[in-house]
């Protein structure tokens, strides 16, 4: 049973005032995410992630489709004791100090009275605000309301946690930490799904992604495999390289950079295979340094599959607006 | 029930670290020691006068607790956003709505009962320093219990308003629901003419608009006994509960509207 199912999941949105027009901002979306694992949600802004979110935290209510979390539905209040939900740019009550928001929210949570006081204090020295634990919030940094926020998602040791942007308005340390802390929860058998537009930290976390743009899922998969979706050639580093000997190499490579003492960044095509290369590099007694596939990054690929993804809509509202005529 | 009793301990606590209650009790207590500074100039009338500004200060404080608090307690934690965070507890959206509720009550239960003593307090001053037989001529005791039937239906009242200003928040903005909430509780006051409305008009439609308004707003002007009860006049239990149990019932069907309302709504 995957720790989250969702199918078919659409929400569309009332655009206009005097006529409103329907604005789908989830488009079918169908994902599973298995027990224990740390899922990256992909997407530029505005491409339905924060939706997707609220939806399966029933802040806003499904148009069509459905979702279940432990192999319950969404709807089902008994289940949020055993899940953990960061929203993005998380607010809380000002007037409040750290210790008494985590306090309020683990008695809603039911955490037993005996535990407390002491899972609270543990969490926010876990976050790092061990000192800062009877300030009020209006007091605290945007970074300071995060970790809170982190914090607050984890009070019921759930079994999964929703991350909505959790590094939003982190410092670089901040950043780390919380890094160190999803890989934590990850060792501890918790799955982790959270959504991100910074690709680095879901190169750093995640064993799979999805990649949403435009509201609709445009690809899915293990990190290593979209990664590894397309080798686009092949990159040299040469040394003692002869001005002739580059000469040769120039019409197979797609792009030679010097980079200073007779040393040659050179890429090669993927038509053009080491192998072939290799001799002529060795006849003109040039030595290699190092031999990398060129890979595609994730970065490389969100770009390329969000422009994709971009086209196609615009294609479809071409399109639709053809057929309305 | 667990839920509902913290949510309702928050909203108490966001209130008294809020400064405005203290300020009204405080404002609230200065004019029930004018009215007694006014009751020195009034010789045997003194003691009325205190229990009619003291009720009717009672009254108008809780008014304002109860439209400035009122209104906020759904609407500002969805413009703050920490309504998410909340709503991803183990709660359900109708618990949410009896939290707040029960927590603005409880607020409002501590300032009507501060007032009340406040008032006990100067009565009893008033009643220890008057000859004896300017005592004789008054209608009722100086501290005369049946002033707490007078604060009963006081608090009732306000509760009435806190449900139409939840109701309110509910769906629109601070100022619409303020704007709303003290139009109501107005229309309230002189709901009773409505009822009557067909001894001065002769269109059966606007009798029947006026018919369908008197049973659709609430009758405020019947939780006002503050003249009998100055008077000494009685106020029976038989009306008393049956006012009250009409409080009920109107606060009742406000918050399941709110909660009905509410439970539907996104938080985009």
């Amino acid at each position: 049973m995957p720790a989250i199912h969702i199918e078919e999941l659409t929400k569309e949105y009332a655009v206009g005032f005097w006529r409103p027009r329907p604005y789908r901002a989830l488009d079918r979306l169908t994902l599973a995410i298995d027990s224990g694992e740390v899922f990256g949600f992909l997407g530029p802004n505005g491409a339905g992630k924060t939706t997707t979110l609220k939806l399966l935290m029933q802040l806003i209510f499904p148009t069509s489709g459905r979702a279940e979390i432990l192999g319950r539905p969404i709807g089902d209040v008994a289940t949020r004791r055993r899940i953990g939900y960061l929203p993005e740019n998380p607010s809380f009550y000002d007037y409040l100090t750290a210790e008494e928001l985590l306090t309020y929210f683990a008695q809603l949570l039911d955490v037993p009275a005996r535990d407390r006081k002491r899972r609270v204090s543990d969490l926010l020295d876990t976050v790092g605000l061990g000192r800062e634990r009877r300030f009020q919030l209006r007091k605290f940094s945007k970074g300071m309301i995060q970790r809170v926020g982190i914090a607050q998602a984890l009070l019921n040791e759930p079994e999964v946690i929703f991350l909505d942007e959790p590094m939003s308005g982190l410092d670089p340390l901040g950043r780390r930490d919380v890094r160190a802390l999803i890989l934590d929860l990850r060792d501890q058998g918790r799955t982790v799904f959270f959504s991100s537009h910074i690709l680095a930290d879901a190169e750093a976390l995640c064993s799979r992604v999805a990649v949403v743009a435009a509201g609709r899922l445009v690809a899915t998969g293990r990190l290593n495999e979209l990664a590894e979706f397309r080798i686009r050639g092949w990159e040299l580093v040469v040394a003692n390289l002869s001005p002739a000997a580059l000469e040769s190499l120039r019409p197979a490579a797609t792009r030679a950079i010097e980079i200073g003492s007779g040393r040659y960044t050179i890429e090669l095509p993927l038509s053009e295979t080491p192998e072939q290369v290799l001799p002529a590099i060795a006849a003109a007694g040039a030595s290699v340094v190092s031999l990398n596939p060129l890979r595609e990054t994730l970065e490389d690929f969100f770009v390329q599959r969000i422009a994709e993804a971009g086209a196609r809509t615009r294609g479809d509202a071409v399109a639709g607006g053809h057929a309305g005529r | 029930m667990r839920a509902v009793r913290y949510i309702a301990i928050n909203v108490f606590r966001e209130s008294v670290r809020d400064r405005v209650p203290y300020n009204l009790v405080l404002f609230a207590m200065l004019l029930i020691g004018a009215s007694y500074l006014l009751g020195q100039l009034t010789a045997g009338q003194d003691v009325k006068i205190i229990k009619d500004l003291g009720l009717a200060a009672i009254s108008v404080f809780g008014l304002f607790i109860a439209i400035f608090i009122g209104i906020g307690l759904v609407s500002k934690e969805v413009e703050r956003r920490s309504i998410y965070a909340l709503l991803a507890k183990p709660i359900s959206r109708p618990q949410f709505i009896a939290g707040k509720y029960a927590g603005l009550t409880l607020t409002l239960l501590v300032n009507v009962a501060v007032m009340t003593a406040a008032l006990y307090a100067v009565l009893a001053y008033m009643t220890w320093v008057t000859p004896a037989h300017i005592k004789a001529g008054w209608e009722a005791p100086g501290v005369d219990p049946v002033l707490l039937k007078a604060t009963l239906l006081i608090f009732v009242e306000l509760m009435i308003v806190t449900a139409v200003a939840l109701f309110f928040s509910t769906f629109s903005s601070p100022i619409l629901s303020a704007a709303l909430t003290f139009a109501l509780y107005v229309a309230g006051q002189f709901n009773t003419d409505l009822k009557n409305f067909d001894q001065v008009v002769e269109s059966k439609a606007a009798v029947w608009l006026a018919r369908g308004l008197y049973h659709l707003l609430p009758d405020l002007s019947a939780f006002d006994v503050k003249l009998q009860v100055v008077h000494g006049l009685p106020v029976p239990a038989g009306y008393l509960a049956a006012t009250a149990g009409y409080g009920a019932l109107y606060i009742a069907a406000l918050l399941i509207a709110a909660t009905l309302i509410f439970s539907r709504r996104d938080f985009k």
